[in-house]
C-alpha cells in the first residue's frame, strides 16, 4: 500500500505579534515545529503500514528549513520524504497550496491513500486537504477519528460530525484528514535517527512539475488576497469592581438582577 | 493561453506544422506559443505527447456582473435546519441589500421539501433544492457534484457556508472545483460596491485579524463561524419560491458508502447554552467544581472549563471553550479563576455579557470582560450563590 502524508512546519507559538506601523507579521526569532495535528496523520500512516505493508512517503511544502519535519518523520518511521520548495511558491493561499502539492503528487506517483492533519495551527483553515483531494480528482473524508477496517480496495472510517458519528467506506485512491484522538503519536526514536541520518530528502521545485506556468503558484496563483492584518479590537466599556469578597458578590448579584438573569 | 509541459515535449515539431497561424516556434530546447495564437487548439489536439494544454484560464479577468446573488448552504440533520443557516441568511440579506442582489439557499438532502418551505419564512428569495435518496447523507463527492450544478445554473456572486464539520469538508472541495477563493471561519463580513466580499477572520489563534478579498474569481466563498452573526428573524409573509433541481442519478457514482450514522450522546452542550459558568485554574480542587456547578444550575446554565482543567480531567472535552475547544456565544458568561489566554478568549469573546472573577487585577480576561470582579473566587462565588438563592426565595 502506498501512503502519503502531508506535513507542515509551523511557528512554535501562537503568540505572534504584528508591527502596528506596517501591519506586517513579526516572524523573526520564532522557532518552528511540525504542525501538531500532522503528527496524528503520520502515526495513522505508520499503523496502516504495520498492518498492510507498503511504503510511507511524507512531503512538506515550505522553505528549505522545512526539511526538519521530514527528518523528524524519518525518526518516527517514514520511508521517503520530499520537500516542495520554490521561490515562486511563496505567498500561496489554500487554492495555490493545494494545487502545488497536487502537482507534486503527480510527479511523486499515484498513492493509494493520502493523509492530512485536520488543520494547521498557523493557517488554521482545515481546507488544504479537501481542496487537494478535489484537484487530484479523488474522494475524501474529513475529521476521521477511527479506522475501523482496511482492505486492499477500501478503508472504513468513522467521521466525527459534531452531533453524530458517520461510519463510511471509501475506496482507494482517496484522502482522509484525521482528528487528534485517532492514535497517540509515537516518539521519534534515537535508533531510527542514527539509521536515517544519511537518508536523502528529495527536493521538488517548479521545474519538476508538469504545469510550469508560474501564474498558477504562490501569490499569483492565489484566489484570495490579504488586504490587511490588524490586532483584534478589545475595547469594551467596562466596570471594574474591587473590594471585599462579600461586596463583590452582591455587586455581581445586583447586576445579574438588573440584566434579568436572576 | 496555450502552455507547454516542458518535460513531456520531445520537440517533434508537429504543433509547428499544424498551426494555421504560424504562431508556434521552436526556441533552443523548448516550444513557444507566440502572440499570433488564436486559441484554435489544433496543436493540443495533434500533439502526440499530450504536452500542450490550455492554461491560465483562471487568470482571465472575471466579469463580475455575470455573477449575481448571495447563496447560503443549508445545513440540516434529521429534519432540522442547523441554526448557523439562519445566521447566514441574516448576513446574506444584509450583504445582498447593499449590492441589490437576491438571497438564495441551496438545500441538498432527501425528503427535505418541508425544510425548503420553512426557509422561505426567513426572507429567502429562492431556495434551490436537490432532493434525492442518494443525497440522504453527506458525502463529499456527490454533494460537490450537485453544488457545482447549482452554481453553474445560478451563478451566485457570493456563497456562504457554515464553518461546521460538514461545511468545512464540503466548501473547500467546491471552491477548488471552481478554482476560486475560500476564506475559512470568518467572523465579520461586508461587501464593497463592486460586489467584492470583505472577509475578516482571526488568524494565528486569534492573535491577529486578517481582512481577505477574492478580487478576480467568482463565486466568492466563505465559511462562517457559528454563533457570530445575527440570525434572520422568522416572518409571517413569504415572497420567495422553492425551485427543485434534479441531477441524473447515474452520475453520482460516489466512491463513498455510508454504512452507519449514530447520534453522539447529546450531553450538556455548551454551544447551545444561554448561560455559561467557566471554571479555570483558579479552582484548586476537583471537588470545588461542585460550587461552579451549583452557580450554573441556579442560573439555568452550563458548566464549561479552560483547557488546563480539561487536561486535569476535571471536566470533559466537550466542555472546553476556546481555539481547540468550542466557540460559544451565550447571553451571559461568568469566568471563575480564568486568566483569559488568547486561545480561550478566541472561543468566547462574542458573548453578550462577560463577567470575570479573578484575583489578579492584571489578568488579560479583564481586557475583554464587561464586569470585572477583582477578588478571590472562593470568597465571591459562595456568597453569590447565597444571594441568588435569597432572591429566588423572595420571588417564590
Ligand atoms: C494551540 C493552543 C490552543 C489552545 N486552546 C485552548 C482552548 O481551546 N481553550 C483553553 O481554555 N485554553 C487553550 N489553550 C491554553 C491557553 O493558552 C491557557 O493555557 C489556558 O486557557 C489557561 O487556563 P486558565 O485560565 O484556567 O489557567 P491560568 O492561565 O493558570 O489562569 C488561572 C487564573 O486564575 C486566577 N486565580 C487563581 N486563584 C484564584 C482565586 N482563588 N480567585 C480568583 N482568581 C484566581 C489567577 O490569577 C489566574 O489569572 C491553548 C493553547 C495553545 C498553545
Ligand atoms: N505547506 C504544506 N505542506 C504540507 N502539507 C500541508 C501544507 N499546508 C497544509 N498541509 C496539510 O493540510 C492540512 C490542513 O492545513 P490547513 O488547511 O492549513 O489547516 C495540514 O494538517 C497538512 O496535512
Amino acid at each position: 500500500m502506498k501512503i502519503l502524508v502531508c506535513l507542515k512546519q509551523v511557528p512554535d507559538t501562537t503568540k505572534v505579534e504584528i508591527d502596528e506601523q506596517t501591519g506586517v507579521l513579526k516572524r523573526d526569532g520564532v522557532d518552528s515545529k511540525m504542525n501538531p495535528y500532522d503528527l496524528y496523520a503520520l502515526e495513522t500512516s505508520l499503523r496502516i503500514k504495520e498492518q498492510m505493508g507498503g511504503k510511507v512517503t511524507v512531503l512538506t511544502m515550505g522553505p528549505p528549513q522545512a526539511k526538519a519535519v521530514i527528518k523528524e518523520a524519518y525518526m518516527m518511521g517514514a520511508d521517503e520524504g520530499y520537500l516542495i520548495s520554490d521561490r515562486s511558491f511563496a505567498g500561496s493561499d489554500v487554492l495555490a497550496t493545494a494545487y502545488t502539492i497536487a502537482q507534486a503528487i503527480k510527479v511523486i506517483g499515484e498513492q493509494d491513500l493520502i493523509i492530512c492533519g485536520k488543520q494547521t495551527t498557523d493557517g488554521d483553515t482545515a481546507q488544504v486537504g479537501p481542496a487537494m483531494a478535489e484537484l487530484l480528482g479523488i474522494p475524501h473524508v474529513a475529521w476521521v477519528n477511527l479506522i475501523k477496517d482496511i482492505t486492499a480496495e477500501a478503508i472504513t472510517v468513522s467521521q466525527d460530525m459534531a452531533n453524530s458519528v458517520e461510519t463510511v467506506e471509501i475506496t482507494f485512491p482517496c484522502l482522509i484528514t484525521v482528528e487528534k484522538d485517532i492514535y497517540q503519536p509515537r516518539l521519534p526514536s534515537y535508533r531510527k535517527k542514527l539509521l536515517t541520518e544519511d537518508r536523502p530528502i528529495k527536493v521538488l521545485s517548479l521545474k519538476d512539475f508538469l504545469d510550469q506556468d508560474e501564474s498558477h503558484y504562490g501569490l499569483k496563483g492565489s484566489a484570495t488576497q490579504v488586504e490587511r492584518i490588524f490586532p483584534p479590537d478589545n475595547e469594551v466599556e467596562q466596570e471594574v469592581w474591587v473590594g471585599e469578597g462579600v461586596d463583590l458578590a452582591s455587586r455581581i448579584a445586583d447586576k445579574l438582577k438588573e440584566l434579568r438573569f436572576i | 493561453m496555450i502552455n507547454v509541459y516542458k518535460n513531456k515535449c520531445n520537440l517533434c515539431g508537429r504543433c509547428i506544422e499544424v498551426c494555421p497561424f504560424g504562431a508556434v516556434e521552436r526556441l533552443k530546447d523548448t516550444i513557444q506559443i507566440t502572440a499570433g495564437c488564436k486559441l484554435c487548439k489544433l496543436c493540443i489536439k495533434n500533439c502526440p505527447e499530450d504536452a500542450l494544454y490550455l492554461g491560465s484560464e483562471l487568470k482571465k479577468e472575471v466579469s463580475k456582473d455575470e455573477w449575481k446573488g448571495v447563496m447560503v448552504y443549508v445545513e440540516h440533520e434529521e429534519g432540522e435546519i442547523h441554526p448557523v443557516t439562519f445566521e447566514l441568511i441574516g448576513k446574506a440579506r444584509e450583504l445582498a441589500n447593499k449590492i441589490k442582489h437576491p438571497v438564495y439557499c441551496i438545500l441538498i438532502g432527501s425528503q427535505v421539501q418541508n425544510l425548503a418551505r420553512e426557509l422561505l419564512y426567513y426572507g429567502v428569495d429562492k431556495v434551490f433544492v436537490y432532493d434525492d435518496v442518494e443525497l440522504k447523507w453527506f458525502r463529499s463527492d456527490s454533494y460537490t457534484l450537485v453544488f457545482e450544478d447549482c452554481i453553474n445554473k445560478t451563478k451566485p456572486s457570493i456563497v456562504l457556508v457554515g464553518a461546521t464539520s460538514v461545511g468545512r469538508s464540503l466548501a473547500p472541495r467546491v471552491a477548488a472545483r471552481f478554482k476560486t477563493g475560500l476564506t475559512a471561519d470568518c467572523t465579520v463580513l461586508d461587501v464593497k460596491e463592486n460586489t467584492d466580499l470583505v472577509q475578516i477572520r482571526p488568524a494565528f489563534g486569534g492573535n491577529i485579524m486578517a481582512q481577505i478579498v477574492t478580487t478576480n474569481s467568482r463565486p466568492q466563498m466563505a465559511t462562517v463561524r457559528y454563533k457570530v452573526m445575527e440570525p434572520a428573524q422568522r416572518v409571517e409573509q413569504i415572497k420567495g419560491e422553492v425551485i427543485n433541481y434534479f441531477y441524473p442519478k447515474a452520475n453520482f457514482d460516489s466512491k463513498i458508502r455510508v454504512l452507519d450514522v449514530s447520534r453522539k450522546e447529546r450531553k450538556a452542550n455548551i454551544s447551545e447554552a444561554d448561560v455559561i459558568v467557566v471554571a479555570g485554574r483558579g479552582i484548586k480542587e476537583k471537588k470545588d467544581m461542585q460550587m461552579v456547578k451549583e452557580l450554573a444550575d441556579l442560573l439555568n446554565g452550563q458548566v464549561a472549563a479552560t483547557r488546563s482543567l480539561i487536561e486535569a480531567g476535571w471536566a470533559s472535552h466537550n466542555q472546553q471553550i476556546g481555539l481547540s475547544g468550542r466557540t460559544v456565544r451565550p447571553k451571559l458568561i461568568i469566568t471563575c479563576g480564568v486568566s483569559g489566554a488568547v486561545q480561550f478568549v478566541a472561543g468566547m469573546q462574542g458573548s453578550e455579557y462577560i463577567f470575570a472573577i479573578n484575583k489578579d487585577v492584571n489578568a488579560p480576561i479583564f481586557k475583554i470582560a464587561h464586569y470585572c470582579a477583582v477578588g478571590d473566587l472562593y470568597e465571591i462565588v459562595p456568597k453569590l450563590i447565597e444571594h441568588i438563592k435569597q432572591v429566588k426565595q423572595i420571588y417564590k
